[in-house]
């Protein structure tokens, strides 16, 4: 085993799902299978390889400081499921 | 004898003055009506992508600069996740491993001991939006105008000792950042925010004790108090044989305590990574001499020359360098000023205390250096006494008016002829026989209070050199 | 019917007006009356737009006005690309209601190119699957079996094209989204290259290798969109600020003296026998029109999954971190923030997704970051080196798209051989890579897909030996029966 039922449980948690006891263990089994598979990497030599985070070679992508449009506020707001007031409403946020 | 040494980082967060959000083209500006300046960049919506804003890029790179930072030649932007409803994207956009400048420092006076601060990093970030909590509601309001405003985050070496340390490399960064004119550092807008690391050792060790992470501490004063009570918590701790628990607390002003912050369900994990929507920053040397020779010149180098070149006390040096808009007033109104100390006695004085009180910039008034040379010399010149000068200064303040227009029109100007003043003071001598008496029998204070008699009777207008040459005359 | 031409064809007698854009975009409705319930490739239809477009279209025409490369031309787009005003779901219970406030590039791009939007396609929910099954709404199918998948993730947009609803459709690639359904419903499916067509407003997946492109009845078809979609967009970062070639002008069908490579490990163990046999039969006609054709290795070739594995759910368990029920979307009934957000998305993603954000999640996590995902990026830079160093000596590489045929819906399958699905495919993606899928022969009656992939930004050439390879593969002229096949489930792979 790779990783067991907690490590799921607490990546579930940090990536806000809530899973059923059975949920839980369907992708511990499955999670387990894949990442088996996965360390099929571990055959390669990577020790000297540089990481590829982009496969085209840009930088310095820019925009001047110049301002556009924004969405009126009833577009931004119409997807949005709770409203009041011009703003987003969520149940309170307590520190 | 103090049996433990205080040892404190500083996290600045300084949002920077571009027209528009960090990574899309909404106005930036504050107090605007809620979600009225945002788009589905900001708002996180689902395809849009971020498009980074070459302004705010050379604003971090001036702050850094001015901060003595090296600017390595390549950055990038990490994601950082977490939810949270003030962060659409539930992630924030900001730099982990590769930011925009490193290894910086700045100097620091308390106490007549200079020292050097260090800090480690500058980063670019995105700020967050606004939530609003409702008193008595179950549910908060989220406002995403400020989401996407473009931050630097200036992270300190524990360096600092002491919360006077602490309060004194807060005011010398302000300062800083607000003479580079990459943010205007207000502290009670949010534009500048503080969260400190604490912690205690004893004396001669090296090793950093358990800390504390300090939060919503909102003025400089509550700085040094947060972090006053926390060095106070944690010694009592020590004392009593306890341990300090690592964890985040609130500064309550109100209580004047820090509090723990309710302890999130699960250890933080950020999970950065290398955000693939943005491409690196390649900042070339010749790009970074650019931004270099936008600078100004620094508190610092200014305070040397206000001493050297016009002999200014090394304390209101200090002062009047704090502040960029106040140096830069002082420097033009000295173009064509001879006096420094009266100058600086002035800024110091009466103009401190009417910014203070009104919570102003001297550049958000109506003074202007030219105001202030012409009353300095009317006053110079006998025109007005230094009683008047004072009246004058509070019309000018208000009105904009010129002093000399303002002598003019009120009719304040010095009676400096001798005949209008003899009539007032024999006027004087008559009403006063005790003083009279207490003088000729050798009381020499007495002069002093028939002076103050003739000058209230003149309205402040009489020249107190000549009422004291006639007094002693007629006497 | 006039759905059965090719889009070069109905442009062509648009312009003549032989035919108005009216009489065009009434028989595609017509066709999808007639076909759209046994293929169910659209999870929107925007019919009153699309005739009140046409309308505006055959006007401006008939005034002489400027119309678009495009003009009248009925096409559908899959569901992950932001349409301003019209749903766009991901086929995900979390955007069931979702109506952006803004367009995708490509959206813009092709309503300015005068082309009319017929509807939104089906895909694996949030692009992540092979064959629409993953779909919160329903599963698309292949118009050459009903029983069998169209492949995916965008089923939808190949199946729409394949089965004459469109004479075009943008799809998405991640590991070979638009590739695997093209080879699998018979049709033409470009992915170009990492940053030639702009991202903006599609709904990421994953941000680093997620690509749009089209499924087209042709290779000329093909060359015709890529000249609207393909252009720099200063939206989006990843784009590349490089000047677009007329596509068509690739398809001269001169291939002498080409160089194409074989890689010896895309015809290896799992691969059909069929399929390796009409692959081989698209090899021996290109030679006989002057290419030359090589055996090649591309050694880390096995190592695109596991890596893909890593990196895609790494992507997406961050993208879709912004599904929480605040902004837009689906929203469940909660009593505080933790539960909002756990709801939320509990309810709102489907098993397949949740499977990903939590692998992501797993290998992004502090303990697992270096041996995870940067062993990945490594080994995305070994994948790289490969087709770098066989391009340096060949002009194109040439596999099949996939290694077996389309596979029946509902086919008890094990996970890790379904993330296989994408073996040939997801290479490219990792390389960033022009890739383009070409029918090359039929099996049992279903169709066989071969891949040529280029050069970064070499589009045009892959164009040229696609086409020219169509033009004498004296392949039958095939269409989809639109029937079920039954009889014995298709193996994969």
């Amino acid at each position: 085993m790779k990783i067991g039922k907690n490590d799921v449980a607490h990546v579930a948690n940090l990536a806000k799902l809530k899973l059923s006891e059975a949920e839980t263990e369907q992708y511990t089994e499955e999670l387990n299978r894949v990442l088996t598979y996965i360390e099929n990497l571990d055959h390669l030599d990577t020790e000297d390889v540089l990481p590829t985070v982009h496969v085209l070679p840009l930088q310095n992508v820019f925009r001047e400081d110049e301002t556009h449009l924004c969405l009126p506020r009833e577009e931004a707001l119409a997807n949005a499921p709770e409203t009041e007031d011009g703003m987003f409403r969520v149940p309170r946020v307590i520190d | 004898m103090r049996k433990y040494e205080t040892v404190i980082g500083l996290e600045v967060h300084v949002e920077l003055a571009t027209k528009t959000k960090i990574f899309c083209s909404c106005p930036t500006e504050f107090g605007k009506d809620a979600n009225t300046h945002v788009c589905p960049v900001c708002l996180g919506f689902p395809g849009a992508l971020p498009v980074l804003n070459k302004r705010a890029v050379e604003f971090a790179i001036k702050a850094a600069l001015a901060l003595n930072c090296e600017i390595p030649r390549f950055s990038k932007f990490d994601r950082k996740n977490y939810f949270y409803p003030d962060l659409p994207k539930a992630y924030q956009t900001s730099q982990y491993d590769l930011p925009v400048a490193v290894n910086g420092y700045l100097e620091i006076e308390v106490e007549g001991v200079k020292k050097k601060i260090g800090i480690t990093r500058v980063h670019l970030e995105e700020d967050a939006g606004k939530l609003i909590h409702a008193g008595f509601a179950d549910y908060s309001l989220a406002d995403y105008n400020r989401a996407g405003v473009p931050l630097i985050e200036i992270v300190s070496e524990p360096d600092l000792r002491s919360p006077a340390e602490a309060k004194a490399y807060l005011e010398k960064l302000k300062s800083i950042i607000q003479y580079t004119g990459v943010s205007d550092v207000k502290m009670e807008e949010g534009s500048l925010r503080c969260d400190a690391n604490i912690s205690i050792r004893p004396l001669g060790s090296t090793k950093f004790g358990t800390r504390t992470e300090i939060k919503n501490m909102n003025s400089f004063k509550a700085v040094e108090r947060g972090l006053a009570y926390e060095v106070a918590r944690h010694t009592e701790i020590v004392e009593s044989g306890g341990q300090v628990v690592q964890e985040t607390r609130r500064w309550d002003e109100s209580k004047g305590k820090t509090f723990a912050m309710r302890s999130k369900e699960e250890a933080d994990d950020y999970r950065y990574f290398p955000d693939p929507d943005l491409v690196p920053v390649i900042v070339e040397p010749a790009w970074v001499e650019e931004i270099r020779r936008t600078l100004p010149e620094m508190p610092d180098s200014r305070q040397a020359r206000y001493i050297s070149e016009w002999g200014l006390p090394a304390y209101d040096a200090a002062v009047i360098t704090a502040s960029k808009a106040m140096a830069d007033f002082f420097e033009a109104a000295m173009a064509d000023y001879h006096d420094a100390k009266a100058m600086a006695n002035w800024l110091m004085g009466e103009i401190a205390k009417h910014l203070n009180a009104e919570g102003l910039e001297i550049t958000e008034t109506k003074l202007t250096p030219a105001h202030l040379v012409e009353l300095l010399k009317l006053q110079d010149n006998g025109t007005i006494s230094g009683k008047i000068a004072k009246t004058v200064f509070e019309e000018m303040f208000s009105s904009g008016k010129m002093p000399g227009e303002i002598v003019k029109e009120k009719g304040l100007v010095q009676i400096t002829d001798e005949g209008a003043l003899a009539a007032i003071v024999d006027e004087v001598i008559a009403n006063n026989p005790k003083s009279v008496e207490d003088y000729k029998n050798g009381k020499e204070k007495a002069i002093g209070f028939l002076v103050g008699q003739v000058m209230k009777l003149s309205k402040g207008k009489a020249n107190p050199a000549l009422v004291n040459k006639l007094l002693r005359e007629k006497l | 019917m006039l759905t059965q031409f090719t889009l070069a064809e109905i442009v062509d007698k648009l312009a003549k007006k032989e035919i108005s854009a009216r009489e065009v975009t009434e028989a595609a409705l017509a066709r999808i009356d007639a076909v759209e319930d046994t293929v169910k490739a659209f999870v929107t239809q925007t019919r009153e737009a699309a005739l009140a477009k046409a309308a505006q279209i055959d006007a401006k025409r008939f005034n002489g006005e400027e119309v678009g490369p495009l003009a009248g031309v009925p096409m559908a787009l899959k569901d992950n690309i932001c349409t301003k005003g019209i749903r766009t779901t991901c086929s995900s219970k979390m955007l069931h209601n979702f109506i952006p406030p803004y367009d995708a590039t490509v959206a813009e791009l092709l309503e300015n190119a005068g082309s009319i939007l017929l509807g939104k396609t089906n895909l694996d929910e949030f692009a992540m699957g092979s064959s629409t099954e993953n779909s919160a709404f329903f599963t698309t199918c292949n118009p050459w079996d009903l029983e069998s998948v169209p492949g995916g993730s965008s089923g939808g947009s190949a199946a729409a094209v394949a089965a004459e609803e469109v004479f075009f459709a943008l799809g998405s690639d991640t590991a070979g989204s638009v590739r695997q359904p093209a080879a699998f419903c018979g049709v033409v499916g470009l992915k170009p290259t990492y940053g030639r067509v702009s991202r903006y407003g599609l709904i990421p997946f994953a941000s680093s290798l997620d690509q749009i492109g089209s499924f087209t009845k042709d290779v000329r078809d093909c060359a015709l969109v890529m000249n609207v979609i393909a252009k720099y967009d200063p939206r989006d970062s990843t784009s590349a600020n490089l000047a677009a070639p007329d596509y068509t002008t690739f398809l001269d069908g001169n291939v002498k003296g080409l160089k194409i490579g074989i890689p010896k490990e895309y015809f290896v163990e799992g691969i059909n026998a069929d399929v390796k046999a009409n692959v081989h039969k698209a090899i021996a006609v290109l030679e006989s029109l002057g290419a030359v054709a090589e055996e090649i290795s591309l050694p880390h070739s096995e190592f695109g999954i596991p890596a893909y594995y890593i990196i895609a759910p790494a992507e997406a368990s961050s993208n879709l971190a912004r599904f929480d029920g605040v902004q837009y979307g689906f929203q469940a009934e909660a009593d505080n923030l933790q539960e909002l957000y756990e709801k939320t998305r509990s309810a709102g993603f489907g098993p397949e997704v949740k499977r990903r954000i939590i692998l992501g999640t797993y290998v992004l996590s502090s303990d697992n970051y270096d041996a995870y995902f940067v062993k990945a990026l490594k080994v995305r830079t070994l994948i790289k080196e490969d087709f770098d160093k066989a391009f340096a000596k060949y002009d194109v590489i040439l596999t099949p798209t996939t290694l077996g045929l389309p596979f029946k819906q509902g086919a008890v399958r094990d996970l890790v051989s379904m993330y296989l699905n994408d073996i040939c495919t997801v290479p490219t993606n990792m390389a960033g890579l022009p890739a383009i899928s070409v029918p090359c022969g039929y099996v049992d009656g279903l169709p066989v897909g071969m891949q040529l992939i280029g050069k970064p930004f070499a589009e045009g050439t892959i164009l040229r030996v696609a086409h020219a390879y169509e033009q004498n593969s004296g392949l039958p002229k095939k269409k989809p029966t639109l029937t079920a096949k039954g009889g014995a489930v298709h193996e994969k792979i």
